[in-house]
């Protein structure tokens, strides 16, 4: 019996250890064919004097890496980490493996509050500062969280929540099409551009921004694997074993939220990536336990966001792809290829 | 509010006031279960058993009254006080992703792992010894959506069984179950309460079942509790019947047994039984709604005790005594108002030769005589 315990568990650990690992070495793999390409071309040699030296003989080469590709890669980890866990997290507040971290009308409440601000403050700017999109579409998924949050206290179903989370996104739609219909062209030229989400243009204070808001949330929601695996098995049985169910759900709005708002105003709504990741990295897991999925999904997030602007930047180069092209052309298969050999597989055992 | 120390109680609740949102349902309960003790809560849908249940393990509050576990007012416990001392099974369906029954038992040693989580050698030996008390040990590592009703039903007791508690709730643990996982699930609770001295808490809707398991039965119906005492205090015939407002059937308070409505209208068919060999044919002929009499049996008689909820007449003799010619001229009369006659072909000895006498008669008379069950749907219209 105890030959059988301590093997099981070998092996629960051993995967991770060998998941999480094979996602670095991926990543680290990523970064640099991403640091690499691009319409100037650098030999990879260059590059790494260019980073580890400081070697600024190349001024346009040291330009492209430090200014331009360095802060976006950094920023695509970032975003496409959070985005990614977040995504886990929403899935399990919702116990639902198809939701998604923009369920809670967040992007559209961002998109919303960027289309007042965009028409309002259409007089005072001939083109909109990009702090002022950053900080808009911040504001607006913060309020549209506020917003789910006051019915988080009240509702005691789940899936009455999904429903007003969806029904939210529809009225910040709706409203946004309003808006647009009474706009010139010209206005919203910023709001297109910035509901097809990219990571292009980022800055090093981007980053720095970025991860002052990411970094201690994800430290924060990894500190709480453990009641959010109690709470996995539902609210009830969760209570019973000790855990103030109530402010762990607000917990789970407000992180979710945080780190969901964060990636729409740097990047935009990027669709699929905080539900496809999740499942991948479950399925390569074989186990949804928080303490091993939170690292997990983090770091395949930001590998799969590195990948996919990669791909962004380079398939029709000189043409810049949306990054939610690519990510909803690579992650909607992904989803459903892993739910159809899950089914074959039975249960994954 | 600390009670007496020694209080023999491990949980008692007084005084109690449940009700969902402030809204009584249930008034001035008051339950109470020693160590190893079980206790049932029986009554009919909604009366209120899962409410109160959960009013005991705080996941509703208590609209007036205590709650005490050891002489302690629940409502000065934390959470993980309350984890420690107590565990539940509930209705509530779990669908984890992805997770194994193991890792769904491990779950039970929350209040007593670290910051995050982690399974010490200890707990992990505690989570294989829940795991084989409930026979579960060989599906373990199957993901908890894979697995079977009893199955998962057993599981979710072995998680209970995880956090070591010393007071068990369960709201209706056999639903979803067949016959034999019932038996088997209750079995196991029973033995457990009685060697580890746990005390149950639970629901069923087998009163049959609570009947054998339990040390007291609550009935709970209406605003308040209905009854509360021994399994032999509570079940008799009308109690059970008025509790559960049976008026289409009835139940058998000595063999614990359900029966449907008694055929009505006009006596067709007397049936001549005896020593379990009637019970057959009462229920063919109750399903066809024929009404029927069933005669000569000793009160003493399994017939006897099936034919009485079924048949619009019964003729009896007094148990371990001959049958006497006032219950034979009884017999003789409703055999002439019906066409039918069923021989069941019990054995005929020195107590009952006067069942031979009454079937010679029938035949004498022209009554039409059905030896099986199977013929009644054929012969009688």
């Amino acid at each position: 019996m105890m030959g059988a315990l301590s093997k099981s568990n070998n092996t629960n650990t051993m995967r991770f250890c060998m998941v999480f690992v094979s996602f670095i070495i991926l990543y680290i793999c990523a970064v640099l064919w991403n640091i690499m390409s691009g319409s100037v071309d650098i030999s990879a040699s260059e590059i790494f004097g260019i980073i580890f030296n400081g070697d600024k003989t190349n001024t346009v080469a040291y330009n492209v890496v430090w200014k331009i590709r360095l802060p976006r890669l950094m920023l695509a980890s970032l975003l496409g980490g959070a985005l990614s866990l977040s995504g886990f997290l929403i899935q399990t507040f919702f116990r639902n493996p198809i939701a998604g971290p923009f369920v809670l009308g967040i992007s559209s409440g961002a998109k919303m509050f960027l289309a007042v601000v965009t028409i309002a403050m259409n007089g005072f700017f001939s083109r909109m500062p990009l702090s002022v999109t950053v900080i808009a579409s911040f504001v607006g998924s913060l309020l549209s969280m506020l917003l789910v949050l006051l019915f988080t206290g009240r509702v005691k179903n789940m899936s009455m929540l999904l429903v007003i989370g969806i029904m939210i996104s529809y009225i910040c739609s709706a409203v946004t099409d309003l808006l647009i219909n009474f706009a010139n062209e010209s206005d919203i030229v910023n709001l297109t551009h910035w509901s097809l989400g990219s990571f292009s243009a980022a800055s090093w204070q981007d980053v720095r921004i970025s991860a002052f808001i990411i970094i201690p949330t994800v430290i924060a929601i990894f500190c709480f694997s453990k009641p959010m695996f109690a709470y996995s098995l539902g609210e009830e049985y969760a209570r019973s074993l000790g855990l103030n169910v109530k402010i762990f759900r607000i917990f789970l709005v407000v992180s979710t939220g945080i780190l969901s708002a964060c990636v729409v105003s740097f990047a935009g709504p990027i669709s699929f990536v905080g539900i496809a990741v999740p499942h991948i990295a479950r399925m390569l897991l074989r186990s949804s336990k928080p303490i091993m999925m939170i690292p997990v999904t983090f770091v395949c997030g930001a590998f799969f966001c590195v990948v996919c602007d990669l791909a962004a930047r380079m398939l029709f180069s000189p043409t810049e792809l949306s990054i939610s092209t690519v990510t909803s052309i690579i992650g909607a298969p992904i989803v459903i290829w892993l739910m159809i050999s899950r089914r074959k597989n039975g249960t994954g055992q | 509010m600390e009670r007496d120390s020694n209080n023999l109680f491990k949980l008692e609740m007084t005084s109690a006031t449940v009700g969902y949102n402030g809204i009584p349902l249930i008034k001035d309960i008051n339950i109470s279960v020693k160590k190893g003790e079980i206790i049932t809560l029986i009554g009919p849908n909604g009366a209120g058993k899962s409410t109160i249940l959960k009013s005991i393990s705080r996941h509703l509050s208590l609209i007036a009254g205590t709650v005490y576990i050891d002489g302690r007012n629940m409502r000065l416990m934390n959470g993980k006080e309350t984890a420690l001392k107590m565990s539940v099974m509930l209705t509530e369906r779990i669908k984890p992703e992805l997770m194994t029954c193991r890792e769904l038992v491990s779950a039970g040693r929350y209040p007593y792992t670290g910051g995050f989580g982690l399974l010490t050698p200890k707990d992990r030996e505690i989570v294989e010894k829940s795991l084989e008390r409930v026979n579960a040990a060989d599906i373990a590592d199957k993901d908890v959506t894979a697995i079977s009703d009893g199955q998962r039903q057993r599981v979710l007791l072995a998680r209970a069984l995880c956090q070591e508690p010393e007071i068990i709730i369960l709201d209706e643990p056999t639903s979803y179950l067949d016959i034999r996982n019932k038996i088997e699930l209750l079995d196991i609770l029973s033995v457990m309460a009685k060697k580890e001295d746990i005390a149950v808490i639970m629901s069923l809707h087998e009163i049959d079942l609570a009947e054998r398991i339990s040390d007291k039965i609550v009935c709970v119906k209406g605003d308040r509790i209905y009854s509360y005492g021994t399994p032999a205090e509570i079940f008799s015939d009308s109690n059970i019947s008025s509790l559960y407002d049976i008026k289409k059937g009835s139940f058998n308070a000595l063999l614990g047994s359900i029966e449907l409505k008694k055929p009505e209208g006009q006596i067709k068919c007397f049936v001549l039984g005896g020593n379990g060999t009637g019970i057959p044919f009462y229920r063919a002929l109750q399903k066809k709604g024929i009404a029927f009499a069933a005669g000569i049996l000793p009160k003493n008689d399994i017939d006897c005790v099936a034919a009485l909820p079924l048949a619009s007449e019964v003729v009896f003799s007094e148990p371990f005594m001959p049958i006497t010619p006032e219950q034979v001229k009884k017999a003789k009369a409703l055999i002439d108002s019906v066409s039918y006659i069923a021989d069941c072909g019990c054995v005929l000895g020195e107590y009952n030769k006067a069942n031979a006498e009454l079937l010679e008669y029938a035949v004498k008379n022209g009554k039409t005589v059905i030896k099986s069950p199977d013929e009644i749907a054929e012969t009688i219209l």
